[in-house]
């Protein structure tokens, strides 16, 4: 005799099957917690002790990556400016500006201002600046459009997925040197040829450039 | 009616059924073991070392999950021990239920009724202690999914050289298998239990996993194709997950693992300890719940003859070894097999050829075969000389392999024998757990051989001697729901 | 119950030594215990083992090895994929001018010990110093390292080191106070010319402390200044004075000299020069052609011994008698001998004088500074005879300044301080309250000083005696000055402002002085400066401004060498009387500085007190060391705890019986049983200054050896790979081929011996496809792999065992520049060390002389590498220019690549052992190199660091990489370059040229494996009149 009615069946066929579907469901949600901004912090505005705005420095007054970013050429770090290179200008404009008083305070009393980091990779991984700017990958390929951006974010996930699609396909982001702190440069139709050549002419090892060895020691 | 049934004997026990049961009689003393006969203090003293050993298991794990597997003997160059060697013993272990369950199914061995059931327990068990293994002993268990090929912000794949992911298929799928297989088994048995249960929400437990079987000559149709399926599913899984498992040595250069002989005679070796293990748990099960009219000598000697076949296989292999050393000229294969016979763990490999090779011998003798406690102590000798082999395998060959600059010797450490010990505790608290909850041979199965008894020994002493009892029994059965 | 013990038990050394007699063709053995196959060494085989795994949660040894892990290197480790916690980016307020953030910059300066230098190259991240490079440029170093130098940059960080004034009873207190008391103490002894002021410092070359102290004499005419340490020039300065009636130092032009012959000296590896010296030596061994001669007669097996084509031991009181028989066959007139040589030494000494004759103003003796005065006398007197001065040998002043009899000066100081008539003592970075010979009670003299001050960088045994404590500076955060063993200036500059609240001596002496006013850093910067003003001599032409910066910049001031001056023997050294032989069945105590912690003042340092001792092998420990034969005798066995009695001092120590060893005669060394040390440091080893007399500072007779009946546990990597190998890994080191040697003559005969020793399978016979571009060369260079990749660069690496003489120093620039944690000694002792480099000691041949051969062993970089194709995450992979990339974070540690690796060169972190102790520490980290968590396994990666930021320098400037530009740790510390690493597919890089060499052989090259690091067989260039058949090599 049973124990239980004839619905039972039914329920029991659905909660299968329902099981099936919500393991699914629940591995998609994991696959896409682990790309959502949640975890790559990809567009969130980080706290800043000053409120700068790339967007002011870059589109209205039209300063140069490099002028604050001074080593970005020679080293792996950018470079984040001295103080002293924000006083080079601020010790005559906006000179009692309130939200600069962080700035004068740290030249006051010789303490650095202490940025919170937005673009922060792992510690096993190892970026080189250098490297990517001097072989044609412009600043906004990573950063995306510095020069509308009031407040700083991050644009990219900056997942290990997401450094390799470059690494595996460089003609797909490549531009030529002179335009890489162009912050308006758009691709060209024919990318990917211009891509072809750049690689060529840049002599980049596109077969090594996915070696571990680039990345991590 | 349990009353009725003939008091256990080891007479005639060359019947795969002792004669004079009934439909009713098997349902009986089966279901009683688990519904209604007491517990006993002996079964109570055994679950509780079982459970304090279990919980010791606890402790080892919560211990290297904290410290790290440096609590292991484990050093350079062994940087492999008890975690493997036990690993491949347990999955060893594992191996007899899928075999008698599946192969001897397709065979049509209907001696295999009796002792399938348990055996594929056993098999269960036997691989969640496996699992364990593999698991602790990484340096980071915490990335084990990182074997897994799944979609990842790395974008980065297992490597699919390596045997140890092979590994995680092999073992994984067997694991599944095993555990549908028996299930899918237990089905009809759940039914009843549901019917016979007394407790309420025992009933509704059986009830839900019994998935509403009412025993309809559809579900019984139904049933056997399903089985019949996953038994010749599981079939080559009886040969795959060892053969993977020794890759897991042979694809190694390590002189010692790097062998092509590796596969079948571990295949060999797993379904020798496989059956040991069964033949120790089966011995005293008879006993202590009086089974032996299912579980009769037949069975017991059928077992025996498989022991004895595998054992030469196991013989074979270690003989290959010793030849291919010889016969390559190698030096360090040489070597190797030199410093297993005289080297630092020369006893080991002096004992695992006594306990492997050796003991197995006396089963020539059918008088051997038929004596129940000699079997015993063998199956007991057997599983210690297959931990051995693996011990051998494993830390011989890496406590000295190229470089003399850089050999060292291997001990388990404290930890490694609380590891070792508390999955023993696990296996066998499972199996006491078991034996209280579910049937440890097959009912319906029984049933069948009932029938086919009968027709056999063609209306005997008992028969027909109460027919209608057979009839509300069949009745029973067909119209339970 | 120690593991050594049970290893050891009853070895039967005279079953041993049978063996050994039936051994035909090459045989290789690397400790007593392979050897021994005794019953009770198999039963011990069979015990069960004891763990030191277990020990590590038992409260007891859990404290030491946290305590150990205490000052091993820090900073979280590898973590997973996750989102981490913000991190903050703290830019400059004003950046500094030439530097580049995120690049390291390199700063030329010394690193000196008693006086004597380095000359380094240290690197700066973002101004914190956490390596340092050999500068080519010194004259001493060429470049080369020496493991107290290369881990001095741990000191630097030490978080036990003393960090602030103290008073005596450890009040802690300012340096005004300090200087107050000082002066007003000082001003109290004007008036009687500064009567009762006494100054202990080491030796000093230092020409600005030099020019203080002579101020500070000149304001305090009645003052003294005395100099102490324990490991110190004594006998041979009087030696000279024998020899020339004046104090002149030998300096020697090894590469000059065909035949060597080092009589109790230790010279490849002890002395100012000695790295100067060891690559001159190995520079003669490269060609046929230039194949010097080295023989070496000396009592403890020392480095030099090892590289010796012939070696005799000898007890100490014996190497006189060597000095007085080859001095009579060179026909110099001397005295007496004290006693007879042997049959057998003394056809071996005529060999050698008649060897030496052979090759008059091109060959050199030398001997060791703690033999007898009259020994050097006689070696200057042979030197002389075989007109070597002026070609091989050449005579200066003296380089130190003021410079005295340590053993006097010290004793002096000791009776005034007893008289009660100190009544001021400033004790500079010498720590005699420690290492003062035992007789003279310096540690309960001390106190007697009215007041006194140590300036030390630890609080140490001294300090703690002295009234105040006064934290110095480490050498690379003051400003100093330094001159090296030819008198070649080097200006120190300091890396990074003093972590603590230190002042270097100088600055001391100028607060004291009064000149000039402001402390600390730029008070140094002065007086320096006003040293180097003065010398107007070196700054013609130039004004002082270029000459001090070119001389802080290149690391050393030009024209500063000082002229060799003419010497005459004086006396007829007939009349020197030669040292009474006492009995012969007497045993000797021989005391030396310990290889690794020197007299005791690395005692601290995690990095060398790890680092495996040249030639015993043993880390975290001392011991006295003995003849197998001896050991015989008294049936001792290593880790025997003995009583050592010496004039009425007893002393427990465990014996380690060390092969060759001079008979009846027991050595130990010193620098152990500190009490204060630190952490690290204190309660290691045994404390041998506690045997050690005035009388007999380096050799000593009548020692009683006593067995006490308890054993002691000693870590030795040597000892715990092989014990559990009776008899075999000799055999199978042997028919495996890893060490390859010949003898000139069968080098000649056949130049290919090494690699006919072995058949390397050709690639084609491999049944995976290969690495394109490979193959052909591969055929003809016989398994001395080249190229993987057709084209790019393919790195690859040669050791040439010819050169490496096992000093270690590999190891720790390896550990430095690779973020290795140290594990503390239970670990080492359990096998489980995790340095990259393991350099194997093998012997071969007679258990009392046998010859040593050393082979830096590591990560092989195969081709074919057997650990990549079964690592289930491809965490180790190749990559397209040949190098076996391990990708830590990628690791979940399942060991599979360390199992299946042939060489064993794989290190897993069995626990954490990176587990950040001391924020100090983290900050020693090389930025460049990630730091390895818990159960990861790791290896040497061909500095790939190094090579990424070389090839992205190239990559940009688009020069390609030559060998100038990349050098990996190890091969920029080996002072006789044996390491060369680079471009395998450009023909012109050194490491091609040494790989096309016939002597160049891979090891286990029958796997197929194809190793990118590959051996130079060893050559030998034996004296055929004293080696007669060859039992050697092929």
């Amino acid at each position: 005799m049973q124990v239980f009615p004839p619905s039972t069946n039914t329920i029991s066929r659905v909660s299968i099957f329902g099981a099936l579907f919500f393991a699914g469901g629940l591995l998609f949600v994991v696959y896409m917690i682990f790309r959502s901004p949640y975890v790559t912090q990809a567009h969130v505005v980080q706290e800043q002790p000053v409120p700068f705005s790339h967007e002011h420095h870059v589109t209205a007054l039209g300063l140069d990556c490099r002028y604050c970013h001074t080593s970005v050429e020679k080293s792996r770090f950018a470079g984040i400016p001295a103080t002293e290179t924000c006083m080079t200008c601020h010790s005559q404009i906006w000179v009692n500006s309130p939200m600069l008083e962080p700035v004068r305070r740290s030249m006051r009393n010789n303490e650095p201002i202490r940025w919170n980091r937005v673009h922060d990779l792992p510690d096993y991984a190892y970026f080189d600046h250098a490297i990517h700017v001097n072989k044609g990958v412009g600043c906004t390929s990573c950063h995306g459009q510095v020069d509308k951006m009031p407040l700083m974010r991050k644009e990219e996930p900056m997942t290990m997925e997401w450094c390799l699609a470059c690494h595996r396909q460089p003609e797909r982001h490549l531009r030529p040197i002179e335009d890489v702190f162009n912050m308006d440069w758009v691709p060209p139709k024919d990318q990917l040829a211009l891509g072809r050549d750049l690689i060529k002419k840049q002599h980049i090892p596109v077969d090594r450039l996915t070696n571990c060895y680039v990345c991590h020691r | 009616m349990a009353s009725e049934h003939p008091e256990p004997q080891e007479a005639n026990g060359h019947a795969i059924l002792a004669p004079g049961h009934t439909y009713a009689s098997v349902t009986d003393k089966i279901s009683a073991i688990a519904l209604t006969s007491p517990y006993r203090r002996s079964w109570i003293v055994g679950f509780v070392i079982a459970f304090a050993l279990t919980m010791m298991l606890l402790t080892t794990i919560t211990a290297v999950l904290v410290e790290g597997v440096g609590l292991f003997g484990i050093r350079r160059p062994v940087m492999w021990g008890f975690d493997i060697v036990n690993f491949v013993w347990w999955i060893g272990i594992g191996h007899a239920g899928t075999l008698i369950s599946a192969v001897l199914l397709l065979f049509k061995q209907e001696w295999r009724t009796s002792i399938n059931r348990f055996a594929e327990a056993m098999t269960l068990f036997a691989v969640a202690c496996a699992g364990l293994y593999p698991l602790m002993h990484m340096g980071r268990p915490w990335y084990f999914y990182w074997l897994l090929p799944y979609p990842n912000t790395m974008s980065l794949w297992p490597q699919w050289r390596s045997p140890l992911v092979w590994d995680v298929f092999a073992v994984s799928t067997y694991a599944t298998v095993s555990l549908l297989f028996w299930y899918v088994g237990l089905i009809p048995d759940l039914a009843t239990f549901r019917d016979r249960a007394k407790n309420r929400y025992a009933k509704w437990i059986y009830g839900i996993l019994a998935m509403g079987w009412r025993g309809s000559a559809i579900h019984w149709h139904r049933y056997r194709t399903a089985y019949m399926l996953l038994a010749g599913i599981a079939t080559p899984l009886v040969v795959s997950v060892h053969t993977v498992v020794s890759l897991d040595f042979a694809a190694g250069v390590v002189p010692g693992w790097h062998t092509t002989v590796f596969p079948p005679y571990f295949v060999a070796g797993a379904i020798y300890s496989g059956f040991a293990m069964v033949l120790t748990l089966a011995i005293p099960l008879r006993v202590y719940y009086g089974l032996q009219d299912f579980i009769t000598l037949k069975h017991l000697e059928n077992m025996a003859k498989i022991l004895l076949v595998t054992g030469l296989i196991v013989t074979y292999g270690y003989a290959l070894e010793a030849f291919f050393a010889w016969y390559s000229s190698n030096t360090y294969e040489q070597f190797m097999m030199k410093n297993r016979a005289t080297g630092p763990y020369w006893h080991t490999y002096a004992l695992l050829i006594l306990c492997n090779c050796t003991a197995v011998q006396v089963l020539w003798f059918k008088r051997a075969r038929t004596c129940v406690p000699l079997l015993f102590v063998l199956s007991i000798i057997i599983n210690i000389g297959m931990w051995l082999e693996r011990y051998v395998i494993v830390v011989t060959s890496l406590a000295r392999d190229f470089v003399p600059a850089a050999w060292n010797l291997y001990h388990g450490s404290f930890w490694d024998y609380t590891m070792y010990y508390g999955t023993i505790g696990l296996f066998f608290a499972l199996l006491f757990i078991f034996i209280r909850v579910l049937p440890v041979i097959s009912i319906a199965e029984m049933r069948e051989l009932v029938a086919e008894t009968r027709e056999r020994h063609g209306g005997d002493e008992h028969g027909h001697a109460h027919p209608d009892e057979d009839d509300d029994e069949l009745d029973l059965v067909a119209s339970s729901g | 119950m120690s593991i050594q013990s049970q290893m050891t038990n009853g070895i039967d050394l005279a079953a041993v030594r049978e063996r050994l007699a039936g051994q035909r063709g090459p045989r290789y053995w690397r400790s007593l215990e392979e050897l021994a196959e005794t019953p009770e060494f198999q039963a011990f085989l069979e015990r069960e083992f004891p763990n030191g795994a277990p020990e590590v949660l038992d409260p007891g040894s859990r404290r030491t090895f946290l305590k150990l892990m205490g000052a091993s290197l820090a900073l979280a480790g590898v973590s997973g994929c996750t989102s981490q916690p913000g991190e903050k980016i703290v830019p400059y307020v004003r950046a500094p001018e030439q530097l580049i953030p995120g690049k390291p910059l390199f700063y030329a300066t010394a690193i000196s010990k008693s006086g004597f230098p380095v000359g380094v190259l240290a690197e700066s991240h973002m101004g914190r110093p956490t390596m340092l490079e050999g500068n080519e440029r010194h004259p001493d170093s060429l470049g080369g390292m020496d493991t107290f130098t290369q881990a001095s940059v741990l000191t630097l960080y030490d978080p036990d080191r003393s960090q602030v004034v103290t008073r005596r009873n450890g009040k802690i207190s300012t340096w005004d106070l300090f200087l107050h008391e000082a002066v007003r103490v000082l001003n109290a002894r004007r008036s009687s010319k500064g009567q009762g002021v006494h100054i202990l410092t080491e030796t000093v070359t230092s020409p600005s402390l030099a020019r203080q102290i002579k101020a500070f004499l000149e304001a305090f005419p009645e003052a003294v200044w005395h100099q102490y340490q324990p490991v110190n020039r004594d006998q041979a300065r009087a030696g000279a004075k024998l020899a020339f009636g004046r104090d002149v130092t030998p300096h020697y032009q090894v590469a000059k000299a065909d035949v060597i012959f080092a009589l109790g000296s230790d010279f490849l590896a002890q002395g100012p020069g000695h790295l100067r010296w060891a690559r001159d030596f190995a520079s003669r061994r490269e060609t046929l052609e230039s194949m010097n001669r080295l023989y070496v007669v000396d009592t403890t097996p020392t480095i030099t011994g090892g590289m010796a084509d012939h070696r005799l031991p000898a007890v100490g009181h014996r190497v006189a008698d060597f000095a007085n028989f080859l001095a009579r066959e060179l026909e110099i007139k001397v005295a007496e001998p004290g006693g007879p040589l042997l049959e057998h030494e003394a056809h071996w000494v005529r060999a050698l004088a008649k060897d030496l004759k052979k090759n008059q103003g091109k060959c050199l003796v030398v001997t060791g500074d703690d033999q007898p005065a009259v020994v050097h006398a006689l070696v200057h007197a042979m030197n002389q005879a075989l007109g070597n001065v002026g070609n091989t040998v050449s005579y200066t002043e003296p380089v130190e300044h003021g410079a005295v009899d340590h053993q006097e000066s010290l004793r002096a100081l000791a009776g005034d301080l007893d008289a009660g008539k100190v009544e001021f003592l400033m004790v500079l970075g010498t720590n005699p309250a420690y290492h003062a010979p035992v007789d003279l009670n310096f540690a309960q003299k001390l106190p007697k000083a009215q007041f006194s001050v140590h300036l030390g960088l630890y609080e140490d045994e001294t300090a703690a005696l002295c009234q105040w404590h006064l934290p110095e500076t480490h050498e690379l955060e003051a400003w100093g000055d330094v001159l090296a063993s030819d008198g070649t200036a080097t200006i120190q500059q300091p890396l990074i402002s003093p972590l603590y609240d230190g002042r270097s001596a100088i600055e001391l002496f100028a607060s004291l002085l009064g000149e000039p006013s402001r402390p600390g850093l730029e008070a140094g910067y002065e007086i320096v400066r006003e040293t180097w003003k003065a010398r107007s001599d070196l700054q013609v032409g130039i004004d002082f401004e270029t000459f001090w910066r070119t001389a802080v910049h290149e690391g050393v001031v030009e024209g500063t060498s000082l002229k060799p001056v003419e010497v005459k023997l004086a006396a007829d050294l007939a009349q020197a009387p030669m040292p009474k032989r006492p009995n012969d069945d007497a045993i000797e105590i021989v005391f030396r500085p310990d290889p690794t912690i020197w007299d005791g003042r690395y005692a601290n340092n995690g990095w060398l007190q790890e680092l495996p001792k040249p030639l015993t092998k043993l880390t975290w420990d001392n011991a006295a060391q003995v003849a197998p034969a001896l050991a015989e005798r008294l049936g001792l066995n290593n880790g025997d705890v003995v009583e050592l009695e010496y004039e009425g001092r007893k002393l427990e120590a465990p014996i380690w019986i060390s092969p060759g060893h001079a008979d009846r005669s027991v050595t130990v060394t010193l620098g152990y049983g500190r009490t204060r040390a630190g952490r690290v440091g204190n309660g290691t080893g045994f404390n041998a200054y506690l045997l050690r007399t005035a009388a007999a500072p380096s050799l000593g007779s009548g020692v009683e050896i006593r067995k006490t009946g308890r054993t002691y546990l000693l870590a030795g990597t040597d000892l715990h790979r092989n014990v559990m190998a009776p008899n075999e890994t000799g055999e199978a080191a042997a028919e495996r081929h890893l060490i390859r040697v010949a003898t000139i003559d069968e080098y000649r005969k056949d130049p290919k011996f090494a690699q006919e020793m072995e058949h390397v399978p050709s690639p084609h016979e491999s049944l995976y496809t290969e690495i394109e571009g490979s193959v052909d060369r591969i055929d003809r260079e016989h398994g001395a792999t080249l190229p993987a990749s057709g084209s790019g660069y393919a790195w690859g690496m040669s050791i040439n065992l010819n050169a490496c003489m096992g000093c270690g120093v590999c190891v720790v620039a390896c550990q430095a520049e690779n973020n290795i944690p140290i594990v503390g000694k239970e670990q080492v002792a359990y096998g489980r060390e995790m340095q990259w480099l393991d350099i194997d000691r093998y012997y071969q041949g007679d258990l009392d002389n046998p010859e040593t051969y050393h082979q830096p062993r590591t990560c092989m970089h195969c081709e074919n590498a057997p650990c990549e194709v079964v690592c289930p995450v491809a965490a180790t992979v190749h990559d397209d220019e040949g190098i076996n990339n391990m990708v830590y974070n990628r690791c979940v540690g399942t060991r599979y690549c360390g199992n299946n690796c042939p060489y064993k060169v794989r290190h897993f972190n069995f626990f954490h052992y990176s587990k950040p102790k001391a924020p100090s520490l983290v900050v020693l980290n090389n930025p460049d190199v990630t730091v390895r968590a818990r159960g990861v396994m790791e290896k040497c990666t061909y500095c790939i660091q190094r090579v990424n930021e070389a090839r992205s320098a190239a990559q940009i400037s688009g020069n390609p990489i030559r060998d100038s530009d990349l050098k990996t740790a190890c091969q920029s510390a080996c002072p006789t370059r044996a390491i060369v690493f680079g471009d395998v597919n450009n023909p012109e890089s050194q490491v091609s040229k040494t790989k096309a060499d016939p002597r160049n052989y891979g090891i286990l090259t029958d796997l197929n494996t194809r190793p990118r690091t590959t051996y130079l067989a060893r050559l030998r260039n034996p004296n055929p009149e004293i080696e007669t058949e060859s039992t050697h090599g092929v």
